[in-house]
């Protein structure tokens, strides 16, 4: 459609066969993260133990907390007769180990490519000896060489509400909330909305505590807090879904899946950042409860306004390259366009096909003014952001090189943040995230300038 | 002690209660969430500091993502090592196989970044889709002219040992393919340093000043033409010993270079690696052991002054060690007791008998070993043995900060260089500077300690 940004499939510079720094994980990672914001449930990989141990290490390093993941731990010999054997003990090992409520097992590149029958071998260790103590074992499919960890996230919250969900009349004035990857803070903060509307929400998954929990007197096996498995089995019965996500809207979802087989309404809108996107929001919250926005919020917004207005010459044509999660991307880039900076390249490892035109559907005004490109690495978009000539970049830590390298400064959001420290305290999300990302992008271009000022004003 | 599983037993003692021998360099249990990783972490943080290489993972993204810019092993020219490179392998590729893909990868960033050589690690599915990797290599190989070399690193074909192995015989093959004409008779290979936080530039230094010439560092600052020029050394010296003996045996029997284990790590240690190496040449040159005295007095004493201010301050506190190489842990037991502290729990994921032995003889009576822990045995050793601090890597942080005890990064993500006599002072401000934080008394841990103090005064 002619109105809708141009999406460059293939680039004017040298497209290269090789992903040069990629701007994606694997699967099974995103998987694990929402197997986190279960409660009780550990996440375990049926793999290598490699990949566990890179995972926990990443995850780690943003939320700077414990991240348990269990792993089958492939050898050559389960590679070559089926991973049946190490699966059963390593079920039953961290069992014994960790006493979860839930296990949520992701597959991986491994052993998908092998063909591991996972229904069969699952059978046996449910069906097998000792299976008795065994907790609600959950499997998903998530071969590392298909989609990113995005995938991975969102075919974990469906497998979960798959096997558990079902009607439980207390869950009947509920409503099911399913944020995607935010950060913890952003949870909490969700939480807090719901409860000043009066909704009971379950919302699914919710690693704010598991993920940024107190320090602790003993070490604490499996962290407390994370949506809970009765709350998961009454969703069928909720009056409602809410999905975050503009480019997931075509495959199946949970909030899909629990209109299709318990007739819950899914309503799916766009990850709220920014004023117009977070109104979405709050407009189904309204007319979820029936009642106006609570006026807490309601100021929260006119203070946003207030502050928008304030900094607005800050940050006035500015150029930003926005890159991360396809619908983090589409977020960030409704937010910057309502404030007056110009997208000039919009990027992700993603490749939902529905990217170039949820962010049009965001920046109506903008209609072929930004490069879209989905699928891509961060070189690549290096090599286009030097002609773009950017003023800022905004998402991961991951993007520091390619700030260094344009000598412009880079605004963290997202995951993973290894190079600071708060990452999971970063709000993006609603009138008090847009707030915070506001102030965070008009402070670093007025840092910049103060720097780069042979003068050095004091009054900025 | 319930948190140990059962096929783990017979991996951890306790000096004095237990008398058998460390079950070691196995498998780790299934579902034990191990601290190691895998055969190709092994091989990646081998070579990774070659820094005029191309680096490039063949397999689906994850290994690319999770390894891209690891360590931070410095370099003093190119960076080229802290790019990420992958085949990005899809389900197509699966299907079809990724050979194709692989060479058109090589060629474009070969022509693209004029590499020395070239490492394409095999990754997990590489085998099982049946990518011949060798023949791409000589391929490629072939049509540029330079060095393109497999690693053999597929996950789950062993443990981070045979990652080390891999990546050794990758090396082995670079060595010997350039002249040695004029690498002077008193050289040597520094064999096992990665020039973290650029400790090798520290270590060269030393070895400047004796009189005793660098050939090459492995892999530390690395470049491919000094690989090449290896086997012109007199002699090698190996650190971090479970990664780098393997090369220095297939050195010693093809070109009969002898080598020592050393290790930088504490001044006793370092001290020993100079003198040890100033014997082995004493014969050609008697000047160099002197010079090495006059060069450890005169390093110690500078920073002695500075370090027993540290000692009193934590003199009688206790640390907690797993680390990836047993060898390591020998020197932090060591160092912590130049500072006054004792050794409550040390372990590492690859150590093998030998080193068990040797760290139950170090250690005090009463000390846990441990080989291929992991968090929840991790956490319960600390909490039995009342430690004050843990060292260890990014993995083992959490585990020291959720319990409320100080933590010192002795991994590849250090930035502070804790290698060489300044690399203990370094180390002594790290533990220090830890250990002392006014935080802890905040903690849960320590409020309920001081809580039973007063307690137990009024009692």
């Amino acid at each position: 459609m002619s109105t809708f940004p141009i999406l460059q499939k293939k680039a004017p510079l040298p497209n290269f066969t090789a992903t040069r720094n990629a701007c994606k994980l694997c699967a099974p990672l995103g998987a694990a993260l929402a197997i986190r914001g279960v409660e009780g449930a550990l996440p375990y990989l049926h793999g290598s133990q490699g990949c566990a141990t890179y995972m926990r290490r990443y995850i780690i390093s943003h939320f700077r907390e414990p991240m348990d993941i269990a792993a089958s731990n492939f050898s050559e010999a389960s590679t070559v007769f089926g991973g049946a054997e190490v699966f059963s003990k390593g079920i039953h090992n961290v069992n014994k180990s960790y006493k979860p409520s839930m296990i949520g097992i992701a597959t991986t590149c491994l052993t998908e490519t092998i063909g591991e029958d996972m229904k069969l071998i699952l059978n046996r260790v449910e069906t097998g000896e000792g299976s008795d103590k065994l907790p609600v074992l959950i499997p998903i499919s998530t071969p590392s060489y298909r989609g990113t960890h995005m995938d991975g996230f969102h075919a974990a919250v469906l497998a979960i509400v798959e096997k558990l969900a079902g009607r439980d009349e207390a869950g009947a004035r509920r409503l099911n909330l399913f944020p995607g990857m935010v950060s913890a803070a952003d949870l909490r903060y969700l939480k807090e909305i719901c409860a000043d509307f009066g909704i009971e929400a379950t919302l699914a998954p919710d690693y704010s505590e598991t993920l940024e929990g107190p320090v602790q007197d003993e070490y604490i096996k499996i962290p407390e807090g994370g949506v809970s498995i009765k709350a998961i089995r009454a969703m069928g019965s909720a009056k409602a879904s809410i999905e975050f996500g503009r480019t997931i809207q075509a495959r199946a979802t949970a909030a899909a899946f629990l209109q299709e087989n318990f007739g819950v309404a899914a309503h799916r809108i766009g990850m709220p950042i920014g004023v117009r996107e977070t109104d979405l929001f709050f407009e189904k919250l309204e007319k979820f409860m029936r009642k106006p926005i609570p006026t807490k919020h309601a100021k929260e917004r006119g203070r946003l306004i207030d502050a928008y207005v304030d900094g607005h010459k800050y940050v006035f044509g500015k150029r930003a390259v926005i890159y991360g999660e396809e619908d983090l991307v589409v977020g960030l880039t409704a937010f910057l366009a309502e404030i007056g900076v110009m997208p000039v390249l919009c990027g992700s490892g993603g490749e939902s096909g529905h990217f170039a035109e949820s962010i049009a559907a965001v920046t109506p005004n903008l209609a072929g003014k930004i490069v879209v490109r989905e699928g891509v690495d961060f070189m690549t978009m290096e090599e286009q952001a030097r002609e773009l000539k950017p003023d800022f970049l905004i998402g991961s830590s991951k993007g520091q090189h390619m700030a260094r390298n344009l000598n412009v400064p880079l605004v963290r959001v997202g995951f993973p943040i290894h190079d600071r420290i708060g990452g999971q305290r970063i709000l993006h999300l609603g009138y008090r995230g847009a707030q915070q990302l506001f102030d965070m992008v008009v402070n670093t271009l007025l840092a910049r300038r103060q720097h780069d000022s042979p003068i050095g004003y004091s009054y900025m | 002690m319930g948190e140990i599983l059962k096929e783990r037993e017979r991996q951890v003692i306790r000096k004095g209660e237990q008398s058998h021998i460390m079950e070691c360099e196995k498998q780790s249990a299934s579902g034990s969430v191990s601290q190691r990783a895998c055969v190709f972490c092994g091989s990646r943080v081998v070579l990774y500091p070659i820094v005029d290489a191309l680096h490039i993972v063949h397999g689906p993204i994850g290994c690319a993502s999770y390894t891209w810019d690891i360590r931070g092993s410095l370099s003093s020219g190119p960076e080229l090592h802290r790019l990420s490179f992958s085949t990005d392998l899809r389900e197509i590729d699966v299907v079809m196989g990724g050979e194709k893909k692989l060479y058109a990868a090589l060629r474009e960033l070969i022509e693209a970044h004029s590499p020395k050589a070239a490492f394409v690690y095999a990754t997990c599915i590489v085998g099982v889709i049946g990518d011949d990797v060798d023949a791409v290599c000589k391929r490629v190989s072939n049509d540029t002219g330079i060095p393109v070399l497999p690693v053999h690193s597929e996950g789950f074909k062993g443990t981070k040992k045979d990652g080390y192995r891999a990546a050794c015989d990758a090396l082995f093959n670079l060595i010997g393919m350039k002249p040695t004409d004029d690498v002077p008779e008193i050289s040597i290979n520094i064999l096992g340093d990665f020039n973290l936080a650029g400790e090798i530039w520290m270590i060269r230094d030393y070895f400047k000043k004796m009189g005793v010439h660098v050939v090459n560092c492995i892999t530390g600052d690395a470049r491919v033409e000094e690989i090449q020029r290896a086997h012109g050394a007199a002699l090698n010296l190996v650190q971090c010993s479970g990664s780098m003996t393997h090369l220095a045996k297939s050195l010693k029997e093809k070109f009969g270079t002898p080598f020592l284990r050393v290790s930088y790590f504490g001044l006793e240690d370092m001290a020993k690696a100079l003198y040890d190496t100033a014997r082995f040449f004493k014969e050609k040159d008697p000047g160099v052991m002197q010079r090495a005295q006059a060069l450890v007095q005169e390093e110690i004493s500078a920073i002695m002054p500075e370090l027993m201010e540290y000692r009193n301050a934590l003199e009688g506190k206790k640390a907690a060690i797993y680390v990836g190489g047993a060898f390591k842990a020998f020197s932090l037991v060591r160092a912590l007791r130049t500072l006054g502290m004792s050794t409550g729990m040390v372990g590492s994921q690859t150590g093998n008998n030998e080193d068990y032995e040797q760290l139950r003889e170090l250690c005090d009576p009463g000390t846990i070993i441990v080989d291929d822990s992991n968090p929840l045995e991790l956490a319960a050793f600390i909490e039995e043995k009342g430690c004050d601090l843990f060292i260890g890597g990014v993995k083992e942080r959490p585990i020291a900060y959720k319990l409320g005890i100080g933590f010192c990064d002795h991994n590849h993500e250090r930035k502070i260089a804790l290698a060489g006599f300044v690399g203990m002072l370094n180390f002594a401000r790290e533990v220090y500077s830890s250990c002392m934080s006014p935080v802890w008394q905040l903690t849960p841990r320590n409020e309920r300690k001081a809580r039973e103090k007063r307690e137990e005064c009024a009692a």
